[in-house]
């Protein structure tokens, strides 16, 4: 890196800078803005091991915030992430319930409750036309009313398997926690997916103009369909992770993920319309967000105060970058 | 003869949530125990016009196209505030009525300022300023609690000649005062319009702009007024959170029952109404029936998907498949 820059400052630099997108620029900016303020608060704020807690809490919003994007970059929402979150670790400490066999397919269970949800949203959204926001409620309150059947109203007494708080606590590679690889490796598939398969180009003709999508030849109705299925799915692996986590599932564990993945997604420059975005805002939306949170919760500031703090920062970022072209 | 025929068509959205509410209705009462009485009757419109208030609001924005997920939201935020300003002396009552109605003014205008002047999507900012509300909800009331004064709530919570309910009174009432002159005002037609097509109104000439924030507005008003009788029948506030949430979701429900497009431009809040009164009304079915409340959350939870779902048969309409993709 240095040769080259010294090789060409003049050449490269105007370049990169004009290849960056503001959005991601001002997201990483907004990043060591926090650090810096954070580091004036308390001095282990800069500390490894506090940034690579961050780095762990923060993988979990990143896997569900992966699956958003998918959902964002095609020009519409999933708004049900809380329960497919909830759903997935629900379903993956029941299946433990079940012997070995259970144990063994926890995982893979929750995945696919998940899963099941985001075909719902995908058949709903594609076939039928439904706005997404829309059909996504309702597969939302679906999924809740069918956990609070089935766990009675109460948080479910099934604990996470060994597995589960293997991969969410664990340590595979000495000094890096098995969720920041897991994260590493669910955002470099997305990275190349999104950059290097015609999957990843279609969602982004999709997010553009579906009607032109469809008119080059694109099943878009599948596209969309694989989209959802694949955001419920990652929701559902990130209720597993959180699952893992806490050791057990909770009633209302996916409500504080839904603004949070969606709030990471569009500060970190993808258009909410649709068509427009990289994986490397996300990443920094999500970084940003957890920062957020951790800088809130070191400060002790009470549940009321980061609400408005949340709602006022997200409101405000997007007003800086996020604004629709005025109508003419 | 061709004059009905146009009502009607405008219509049908509105006259076929009311047919679904008489059914529910009729189903609801011949099988509760204490069958069609007054009490009855008060009870179930007490619950219903909750959420009429709420669908109303909701209505507003979407006629215009966009949609509000922070009504729910508003909703328990004047809960809140009515829970400490709605008590003591008439004028005292009076004032505080009043500034729970400015505020959910207040919450309203914003919205609509972020989303029209500010240029962002309405799911997105109406999210976050859903957020900001609910925390101030949460900074007054930390815990259940307050008071309202009682008379007052009495009264518009009790029967009027001891038959009618007094909460459909002020419905009613609410309906001839902000929703009929909004409608037939320029600035309803504009926000019809601006549904309708965004394009084809700016380019007429349309108020557009003061039209949506009207809408706006006036659905952070209708939302605090539905607050303000969560607190005359509860006699507390409290700011949970699945309660606001669920307020939304089920304000959506009823906009689609009753025949609200929400892809803008079309229907009224009173079919919203009877949506909103039919949805409660079959969410209670459960309960005549002695079914294990537990089901509820699924029952209205299917209902909504169900509800959303019926939309889609407008697609067997469609002659050319690239009108599939808006």
């Amino acid at each position: 890196m240095s040769e080259t820059t010294l090789g060409g400052i003049a050449g490269r630099m105007p370049r990169f800078i004009r290849r960056a997108d503001p959005a991601v620029l001002t997201a990483f900016a907004c990043i060591v803005l926090l650090l810096f303020l954070g580091s004036l608060y308390s001095r282990s704020f800069l500390s490894p091991e506090y940034l690579l807690q961050q780095l762990k809490v923060a993988s979990f919003l990143g896997v569900i915030a992966t699956g958003m994007m998918l959902v964002i970059l095609l020009g519409q929402i999933d708004l049900s992430v809380p329960w497919a979150v909830a759903a997935g670790a629900m379903m993956a400490c029941a299946a433990a319930a079940y012997g070995p066999v259970g144990v063994a397919l926890a995982i893979p269970f929750g995945i696919v409750c998940g899963m099941l949800i985001g075909v719902v949203n995908g058949i709903g959204v594609a076939y039928l036309r439904i706005p997404s926001m829309i059909i996504t409620l309702a597969t939302n309150a679906v999924a809740q009313g069918l956990m609070v059947v089935y766990t009675g109203g109460f948080s479910p007494q099934d604990s996470a398997t060994g597995a589960m708080r293997y991969l969410a606590t664990g340590f595979a590679i000495p000094g890096v926690p098995n969720a920041v690889i897991i994260w590493a490796l669910i955002g470099a598939a997305m990275v190349f997916v999104l950059t290097r398969t015609s999957f990843g180009r279609t969602v982004y003709g999709i997010g553009n103009r579906e009607r032109a999508a469809y008119l080059s030849g694109i099943d878009t109705r599948r596209v969309v369909m694989i989209a959802f299925a694949v955001s419920g799915g990652l929701s559902a692996f990130g209720g597993v992770l959180l699952a893992g986590y806490a050791s057990k599932a909770a009633q209302s564990m996916g409500d504080a993920y839904l603004l949070p993945s969606i709030a990471a997604v569009v500060l970190g420059g993808t258009s909410i319309l649709g068509g427009r975005g990289s994986y490397l805002g996300t990443v920094a939306g999500v970084i940003l967000i957890t920062l957020l949170q951790s800088i809130l919760s070191v400060m002790q500031m009470p549940e009321a105060g980061r609400q408005i703090i949340y709602g006022v920062v997200i409101v405000a970022m997007l007003l800086l970058y996020g604004r629709a072209p005025a109508s003419r | 003869m061709k004059d009905w025929r146009y009502w009607l068509a405008e219509q049908r959205g509105t006259l076929l949530a009311f047919g679904i509410f008489i059914v529910m209705f009729v189903i609801y009462t011949s099988n509760h125990p204490a069958g069609f009485t007054a009490n009855v009757v008060q009870t179930a419109s007490n619950k219903g016009v909750l959420l009429a208030f709420v669908a109303m609001a909701q209505t507003l924005v979407v006629i215009t196209a966009g949609i509000d997920l922070s009504v729910g939201m508003i909703f328990l935020l004047t809960n809140c505030l009515a829970s400490w300003l709605v008590v003591g002396t008439p004028m005292q009552t009076t004032l505080g009525v009043i500034a729970v109605l400015a505020v959910g003014l207040l919450c309203g205008a914003i919205n609509g300022a972020i989303v029209i002047y500010g240029r962002l999507q309405p799911i997105v900012a109406t999210i976050a300023t859903g957020a900001v509300y609910y925390g101030i909800g949460l900074l007054l009331r930390p815990f259940p609690g307050g008071s309202v004064n009682e008379d007052l709530a009495d009264v518009l919570t009790g029967r009027v000649f001891g038959v009618v309910p007094a909460s459909l009174v002020v419905l009613l009432a609410i309906v001839l005062v902000i929703w009929v002159p909004f409608s037939r005002s320029v600035l309803g037609r504009a926000a019809y319009a601006a549904g309708s097509s965004e394009t084809a109104a700016y380019m007429s000439g349309v108020p557009i702009r003061r039209g949506k924030f009207a809408a706006y507005t006036l659905a952070g008003l209708l939302a605090s007024i539905g607050g303000l009788f969560l607190t005359f029948f509860t006699y507390t506030g409290e700011a949970a959170y699945a309660s606001g949430n669920s307020y939304t979701l089920f304000s959506i429900a009823a906009v689609v029952l009753g025949g609200v497009s929400l892809f803008g431009g079309k229907g009224s809040a009173i079919g919203a109404i009877f949506g909103a009164l039919a949805f409660r009304t079959i969410g209670d079915l459960l309960f005549v029936f002695d079914f294990d409340p537990l089901w509820q959350p699924l029952f209205q939870g299917v209902i909504l998907l169900v509800a959303v779902s019926l939309g889609a048969f407008a697609l067997f309409r469609v002659r050319n498949r690239l009108e599939w993709f808006l």
